[in-house]
């Protein structure tokens, strides 16, 4: 019962206090400046009878998908090398520890040069905000695997790649699986901000469009999509690992 | 006929130094000699900073030594050796794998084909005790249980030579008598050598043949005991008693020995 209360019925709570709380504030003042939720509400029941924000929707998806997918196949294997290779690790540290803290959107000049509008800066912004988190935690995932699996592995003999992708692979994965989960996030964040900058479509765009209109209902309804779509996909991310987890015996 | 040409594993003069973190020059191990036969159980056990798993892991050819060789079946050790195989205290279990897959690991590694491979590994957990677990994960066992999986992995590479490293020192005093026993029992089944490394003085004469007693700065070797005990012993025998308190006295020598020393040093 305490524990129904607090799960459930308190967050719930909370949610409808903002929700009355943002319909009572939204009365004084005019809807294109700060509508309240019922406009919301409308704003997306609009988008969605007349399809643009599934559209919109679908192709944020897809290019979030490919993105993150393409940075977890790029970022999981140089990991793993310098995870491995300590001193090539050493040396190309200082050139990560350079590039990280630029901002990916900082990137977005030189993307659109390179890659031309459409959807590859867009894409390559997100894969940007996904790579670093993957490859920094992949790294430090492998150096941490415990000594006394490689004694064990050597001593009985286990070739290179047995002790590589046997041993070190699956000792490393309960943390590189802590670099994905991070980096879903960071890249989902880039998504909006990929999309506002130079992509035609996408909901990044859409909250653009919005705006070019006045159209501020529309624009939350952009932002509340984008929240709620994020925390779909955090969700589905945990649900994942706990069945990961569970397979790879460290979770109870 | 010499003791050089029956002796299963020999420490030839065997020095281990290695440059401290403040950089002094210490000597883990210093100028040893030991000869350890086929089939024999050998205790090491002392204070710490006594060199014993120094000791052990030059032995396994986990290090190597600075100067002098560590020879086995007449070949000199230089790198771990799938005939020889190490059990830690911590297990080294791998969690993502069944208990029937950490104790197939060794004979994947060595290639073995998949249907003898589970033959043999099924067959050393029954040889544990443990073929009820064989499915269960490392997180889902109790302490004694990983132990006992660490060595069914072991003995099913069949091993001539067991290394172990202080495997009974996390486990509860129940757990590590019963385990002791059940070490005893499987000893006498397979016969392989037995290096064990303690720091508890009655599991090493619960255990050992011979018990060498080390010294610590420099690690070397006190004193080694014949334990003239048949197999299995009685803990509250009379005789155990003897070799007890022998051990028990010189150990204490030691002990204020190594106290004496590092007040000096101080």
């Amino acid at each position: 019962m305490r524990r129904l209360v607090e799960q459930f019925l308190l967050p719930v709570l909370t949610l409808a206090a903002f929700v009355l709380l943002w319909q009572w504030g939204a009365r004084h003042y005019p809807p294109e400046q700060f509508p309240a939720p019922s406009d919301v509400v409308k704003a997306i029941k609009e988008l969605s009878d007349n399809g643009v924000l599934w559209t919109n929707i679908g192709i944020s998806l897809a290019r979030f998908a490919a993105a993150y997918l393409l940075a977890v196949l790029v970022a999981i294997p140089l990991g793993l090398f310098l995870g491995r290779f300590t001193r090539c690790h050493r040396a190309i540290d200082p050139l990560i520890q350079v590039l990280r803290p630029i901002s990916p959107i900082a990137w977005f000049p030189l993307a659109v040069l390179w890659f031309g509008i459409g959807n590859a800066p867009a894409v390559f912004i997100i894969f940007l905000a996904a790579f670093y988190p993957i490859l920094l935690t992949t790294v430090s995932a492998v150096r941490a695997v415990p000594a006394v699996y490689l004694k064990v592995s050597s001593n009985f003999g286990a070739g290179p790649a047995m002790t590589f992708l046997r041993v070190i692979v699956p000792a490393a994965f309960p943390g590189i699986m802590v670099g994905l989960h991070i980096a879903v996030g960071t890249a989902w964040i880039h998504l909006v901000a990929g999309e506002m900058l130079g992509a035609q479509s996408g909901l990044g765009f859409m909250i653009i469009d919005a705006r070019n209109f006045l159209r501020t209902d529309q624009i939350m309804a952009g932002m509340l999509l984008v929240g709620l779509l994020g925390l779909a996909i955090y969700k589905g991310m945990k649900l994942l690992e706990g069945v990961i987890g569970r397979r790879w015996g460290v979770a109870g | 006929m010499s003791s050089e040409t029956t002796a299963k594993i020999r420490l030839r003069e065997v020095e281990k130094r290695f440059v401290s973190a403040r950089g002094e020059d210490q000597i883990a191990v210093a100028r040893l000699d030991l000869d350890i036969r086929a089939g024999e159980f050998v205790c090491l056990v002392g204070p710490s900073g006594c060199g014993k798993t120094t000791l052990i892991n030059l032995m396994a050819g986990f290090e190597k030594p600075t100067t002098g060789e560590v020879i086995i079946d007449g070949k000199v050790a230089t790198a771990p050796d799938p005939d020889h195989i190490m059990i830690f205290q911590d297990y080294g279990l791998y969690p993502w794998r069944t208990v029937l897959g950490n104790v197939l690991f060794g004979l994947q590694a060595r290639k073995v084909p998949a249907a003898e491979a589970r033959e043999k590994a099924l067959a050393t957990l029954e040889l544990v005790g443990l073929s009820h677990a064989k499915d269960k994960h490392p997180h889902e066992l109790s302490g004694g249980m990983k132990q006992r999986v660490s060595i069914a992995r072991a003995l099913a590479v069949e091993p001539s030579v067991l290394f172990m490293d202080e495997p009974f020192a996390a486990l509860d005093a129940f757990t590590r008598l019963h385990l002791q026993d059940e070490l005893l029992r499987i000893w006498n089944e397979k016969k392989p050598t037995v290096v064990f490394v303690t720091h508890d003085l009655d599991e090493a004469i619960t255990l050992g043949e011979r018990v060498v007693l080390m010294a610590p700065r420099p690690g070397r070797i006190q004193r080694i005991l014949d334990v003239k005990l048949a197999h299995p012993r009685e803990r509250t025998d009379h005789d155990f008693a003897v070799f007890r308190k022998q051990l028990f006295e010189e150990f204490h020598l030691v002990h204020r020995q190594a106290a004496e020393a590092a007040e000096y040093a101080i």
